[in-house]
């Protein structure tokens, strides 16, 4: 997990990892493939194994929810219709979404969004998903609901997940390596455990902003 | 750049082919409409004009067809109807790939893999190339049909003269340059405004204003290759 301040460089991050942003500097490893100097084609083939949840999920306005599960299946697949909805149908089963393949993304909520985007992202079966502020504008109930559906799908497909998020509720709930980014530069780096447990001052002014977590701390 | 990418080999040739005729519904035949009521009102004033300028009696009465076929098939449906389809169609385009744009739609697709530009711009372009100039050659028809109309009744043309001034010293090269330069327009309709829709950063605010850099560049552009090709191809 990757948090942070609002504007501290986490979703800038995440583009440099994915490749929508170009880096100045470094390198993107994936399977020790550099992704900057790899080739138009080779990057292409390393993007079909990354699924990404957005944060406002950024289905495609066009298309109904099974349309945009579909949608990467028809592009990357020589599936047959019956076997891509199938596949499509699977997927938003598996999101908790059973009625709503026939809705357009105007008639979803919030959550019905980030399920769908979900659902696409793990259509095409990735290596590996990133997911930007996942409970971005969700209830504290459905941020839980999205939380572990990252994290059951990631230990059923065996996918490296990168999340990035400010939700410290998130980072208990799912996190196991959390790396801290302040100022665009990384700042802290740990589990779980130790991030409650850490005296860095930048790190604690972040964790403990809210009375909850003071509270949380003041008990063990 | 942007024109490289967007002529880059589709990543499925079933799925352009049916993008190809989802942007003919929507660019082209959804027009038919508005260019059918310009066209006709076009027409008609210009045949009343024509009537007002030509009352000189050494001027025939079928001289009144001839300038609303000319006037049409040269400049009126080639030029007006093309600058009329950079408002509708140039600021649909632009505020459909701008939306996209500042909703992560076109970061969404090029994750998966797919090459933005070619999917979402190429086939505007060439659904715009195919089919304006069907548009045109309609609106011309209609153009002439209501000037016609008008014309009879109004009074000031009788319908053999119209139709001995359509049908006369008719060259088929001005229907020729009409449709190179209807096929040049849809190319910057198409284009310009898919250009500025890409490049939207920001919110809700600079999709109005790509829209409206896309129609007004778009619409400066047609103006200037209408004068260019005007030149090539008539002089």
């Amino acid at each position: 997990m990757i948090i942070g301040e609002s504007g501290s460089g986490k979703t800038t991050l995440l583009k440099c990892m994915v490749g929508l942003n170009e880096v100045d500097s470094g390198e993107v490893l994936f399977d020790n493939r550099n992704f900057y100097k790899l080739n138009f084609k080779e990057k292409k083939e390393i993007r079909k194994e990354i699924g990404m949840l957005f944060q406002g999920g950024a289905l495609f306005d066009s298309k109904t929810a099974e349309e945009n599960v579909v949608f990467p299946l028809s592009m990357f697949t020589d599936l047959s219709e019956s076997e891509k909805r199938d596949r499509a149908n699977f997927c938003l089963q598996r999101v908790n979404l059973e009625n709503a393949n026939n809705l357009f993304p105007s008639e979803l909520s919030g959550g019905m969004k980030k399920r769908v985007a979900i659902a696409r992202a793990i259509a095409v079966q990735p290596k590996y998903l990133f997911c930007d502020e996942p409970n971005s504008g969700l209830d504290p109930k459905t941020s839980i609901v999205i939380d572990n559906l990252i994290k059951e799908i990631t230990e059923e497909y065996n996918i490296t997940t990168i999340v990035i998020t400010h939700d410290m509720n998130s980072v208990i709930e799912i996190g196991d390596n959390i790396m801290f980014i302040y100022k665009g530069e990384k700042w802290w780096e740990g589990s779980k455990e130790e991030i409650l447990k850490t005296d860095n001052k930048e790190v604690c002014d972040f964790v403990y902003a809210t009375k909850f977590m003071k509270d949380l701390k003041s008990k063990f | 750049m942007l024109m490289k990418r967007s002529f880059g080999k589709p990543e499925k040739l079933s799925i352009f082919r049916n993008r190809i005729f989802e942007e003919i519904t929507i660019l082209g035949v959804n027009s038919l409409g508005i260019v059918a009521i310009i066209s006709v009102f076009m027409g008609a004033v210009i045949t009343i004009q024509s009537a007002f300028n030509f009352e000189n009696p050494l001027v025939p009465t079928y001289a009144i067809g001839v300038a609303v076929r000319d006037s049409m098939i040269l400049e009126f449906s080639p030029a007006i109807v093309s600058l009329i389809l950079a408002g509708k169609v140039g600021s649909s385009i632009a505020s459909e790939i701008g939306t996209m744009r500042v909703t992560e739609q076109i970061d969404a697709l090029e994750i998966m893999g797919v090459n933005s530009a070619g999917y979402l711009i190429q086939p505007k372009i060439i659904a715009s190339v195919l089919f304006n100039p069907i548009l045109i050659i309609f609106s011309m028809f209609l153009g002439i049909f209501g000037g016609y109309i008008f014309g009879v009744i109004a009074g000031v043309v009788s319908d053999n003269q119209f139709i001995e001034g359509i049908t006369h010293d008719f060259r088929p090269y001005n229907v020729v340059y009409a449709l190179i330069k209807s096929a040049v327009f849809a190319f910057l309709i198409a284009s310009v405004p898919a250009y500025h829709g890409y490049y939207t950063n920001g919110g809700a605010l600079e999709v109005g204003r790509s829209s409206t850099k896309g129609v007004v560049y778009t619409s400066v552009l047609i103006l200037a290759f209408d004068l260019i090709l005007t030149q090539l191809l008539l002089a």
